[in-house]
């Protein structure tokens, strides 16, 4: 009976196993590795590179530079409604990406909330690269965001009061104390909000559409490609692979900041007298 | 005004912390058990706590007066914080730690400390006796007019507490600023601070010098809190001139104190002998009693008879050849023996 289980489970992680990997490894068999880079010369190829790499630049600087002071405040103030905000930055986390096409579409479209306004300073975001940017933001941020929130919450607030204590302002605190201590988990956070928003498929064909070397992304072009050039579709494919490869690594390897907070005060330590 | 001038008013979860104090140019220990408030009080001096009415005041500088709106935030307040667990940065060297909020003469702190061989390494590397010198250079390099101390000596080893205790009141004595520390303990208060007050649920129920609070304390928790023993019992007074205390658990002891109805007999350990037979001394208070229990405690015993603690030295609990369970008698005279009220 026992050893009918055992069996069970291990068949069980095997097939698991198969399914996942198995489309994977498919991408790679049909042309050889060189035969596959060859194909990313292709100008839809090189322009999808190009369109996603600036947006997901320009979309992951705003991510960091209003993600990580939203999240520093949301570590270390506790204030009423707070479980709620934190709730309305996970919801994109779940949200599905029609969905969060839709909504743009409706706060940011010509004829949406916000549509009119913008109409009137000239400005037409659908179908823009900015459209883009703005279908990355609201899917990838709360990536980045709720790691950063865990690794603020894992400063010790000791040490940020400690700091206060020896003269130094909130803001130097905040970059001499807070951001190192939580720099592990902050890049941690960033590499995967990074791989989400590179991946940006739903919200970006619905509220940016696909106009090559606009709008069109990698995962778009693959999209794109499918019935045209297979070829080139399955290099950009490939593309992605590796760099979600290479993300998950990253994250990986960066190990936990946990060595920080628990090395004091009662741990034994070599003592340097000796 | 010199020194350190204190007087707020801060709710915590069940009570309020409320007191006033005065510290100059000394060092003054609050104690208490914890809970107290004791930390929320180098907290509201600090400015890390913001109390809901009070003043407080450094050398005639006003840092929180809440009828004038003053509230300076801690990096403007003058003071040196040393963290109970020393919160030292663990990314950052020993000298950068020192030098964190002053850089100016680092390498003489480091010096005076002994640590100037320990600049480079990381607080992980250090013994607990090092991370607090570090601790304490880095809470002097910003040259601050009043030092608050959060258990200094807590998070030491046992073996290394005293030796620290003893080079921590040489500082503060060169030092001559005003310390406000606060501890559980009333050894490392009464071994570092000029004046204790005991703090219970808020508030400061005695202040005056270790020996004053430990001879005569104002209620039973103080009594206990300075290591006194506390027996329970009714007084009444004699025509001897001595009040004689009927204990709950029967029998007499008597005092010199005047005091009647519900009384706690305090006595501390150092003040019982232990004998196998009633002394033909002139103590007058004898309680017969198993010995409970034998615990050495450095060059003492202590021992525990029915409801006392006595303390022994190691020699003479040898030489009577005291056995756990055996009955013994425990003297003490009636000068030595206390009594607060009981509610």
């Amino acid at each position: 009976m026992r050893r009918l289980f055992d069996v069970s489970l291990g068949l069980a992680t095997a097939l698991l196993l198969a399914f996942l990997v198995l489309p994977l490894v498919a991408i790679f068999t049909r042309l050889s590795p060189l035969e596959l880079f060859a194909q990313l010369g292709d100008p839809v190829a090189v322009d999808a590179l190009l369109v996603s790499l600036e947006t997901s630049l320009v979309a992951h600087a705003f991510i960091l530079l209003v993600g990580t002071p939203a999240a520093y405040l949301l570590a270390t103030r506790r204030f009423r409604g707070r479980p709620l905000v934190l709730t309305l930055i996970e919801l994109p986390l779940v949200l599905p990406p029609a969905v969060a096409g839709i909504a743009l579409l409706s706060a940011f479209g010509a004829s949406g909330l916000l549509g009119g306004a913008l109409d009137v300073l000239g400005v037409s975001v659908a179908l823009t690269p900015a459209a883009v940017v703005l279908a990355v933001v609201l899917v990838a941020s709360p990536f980045y965001v709720r790691q950063a929130v865990a690794s603020f919450e894992a400063v010790d607030r000791n040490l940020l009061d400690a700091s206060r204590t020896l003269g130094v302002g909130p803001f130097t605190t905040f970059r001499r104390v807070a951001l190192p201590l939580a720099g592990r988990g902050l890049g941690a956070g960033s590499t995967l909000a990074f791989a989400r928003g590179l991946g940006e498929f739903g919200a970006t064909i619905m509220f940016a559409g696909s106009i090559q070397g606009r709008t069109q992304t990698l995962p778009l072009a693959i999209y794109a490609q499918l019935g045209r050039d297979f070829d080139v579709a399955l290099a950009v494919g490939a593309l992605l692979v590796l760099v979600s490869l290479v993300v998950l690594l990253v994250a990986k390897l960066v190990p936990s900041w946990s060595d920080f907070t628990s090395i004091w005060p009662f741990r034994s330590v070599r003592s340097a007298s000796s | 005004m010199v020194g350190l001038h204190l007087d707020l008013a801060l709710p915590l979860r069940t009570f309020r912390l409320e007191l006033a104090l005065d510290v100059g140019g000394e060092t003054v220990a609050v104690a208490g058990p914890s809970g107290a408030g004791k930390s929320t009080l180098l907290r509201a001096v600090a400015g890390l706590a913001r109390p809901e009415r009070g003043r407080i005041a450094v050398e005639g500088e006003t840092w929180l007066d809440t009828e004038r709106g003053i509230d300076l935030a801690p990096e403007e307040r003058s003071v040196g914080f040393l963290f109970q667990d020393y919160a030292l940065f663990p990314h950052l060297t020993v000298e950068e730690n020192v030098a964190f909020g002053s850089s100016n003469g680092v390498g003489e702190l480091l010096e005076r400390f002994g640590i100037d061989r320990l600049a480079r390494a990381k607080p992980r590397e250090l013994s607990g006796g090092e991370r607090q010198r570090v601790a304490l250079a880095r809470a002097l390099a910003r040259r601050p007019r009043v030092l608050l101390l959060d258990e200094p000596t807590a998070a030491l080893d046992a073996h290394t507490r005293l030796s620290v205790r003893a080079e921590l009141h040489d500082l503060l004595g060169e030092l001559g600023l005003p310390v406000l520390l606060v501890t559980h303990d009333f050894e490392e208060a009464a071994s570092l601070a000029g004046r204790v007050g005991i703090l219970v649920e808020g508030r400061l129920v005695q202040l005056g010098r270790p020996t004053e609070l430990v001879a005569a304390p104002a209620d039973p928790f103080v009594a206990s809190f300075t290591g006194g023993n506390l027996i329970p019992g009714v007084a009444s007074r004699r025509e001897s001139g001595l009040t004689e205390v009927a204990l709950e658990t029967g029998g007499f002891l008597y005092s010199v104190d005047e005091l009647e109805g519900r009384v706690g007999v305090v006595v501390h350990p150092w003040e019982v002998s232990v004998a196998r037979e009633v002394p033909a001394d002139s103590a007058l208070n004898h309680v017969r009693a198993p010995l409970l229990s034998l615990a050495p405690a450095g060059n003492r015993v202590r021992a525990r008879v029915g409801p006392l603690t006595a303390e022994l030295t190691a020699a003479s609990a040898e030489r009577l050849g005291l056995r756990t369970g055996e009955v013994v008698v425990a003297s003490f005279k009636a000068t030595a023996t206390r009594l607060v009220p009981l509610a």
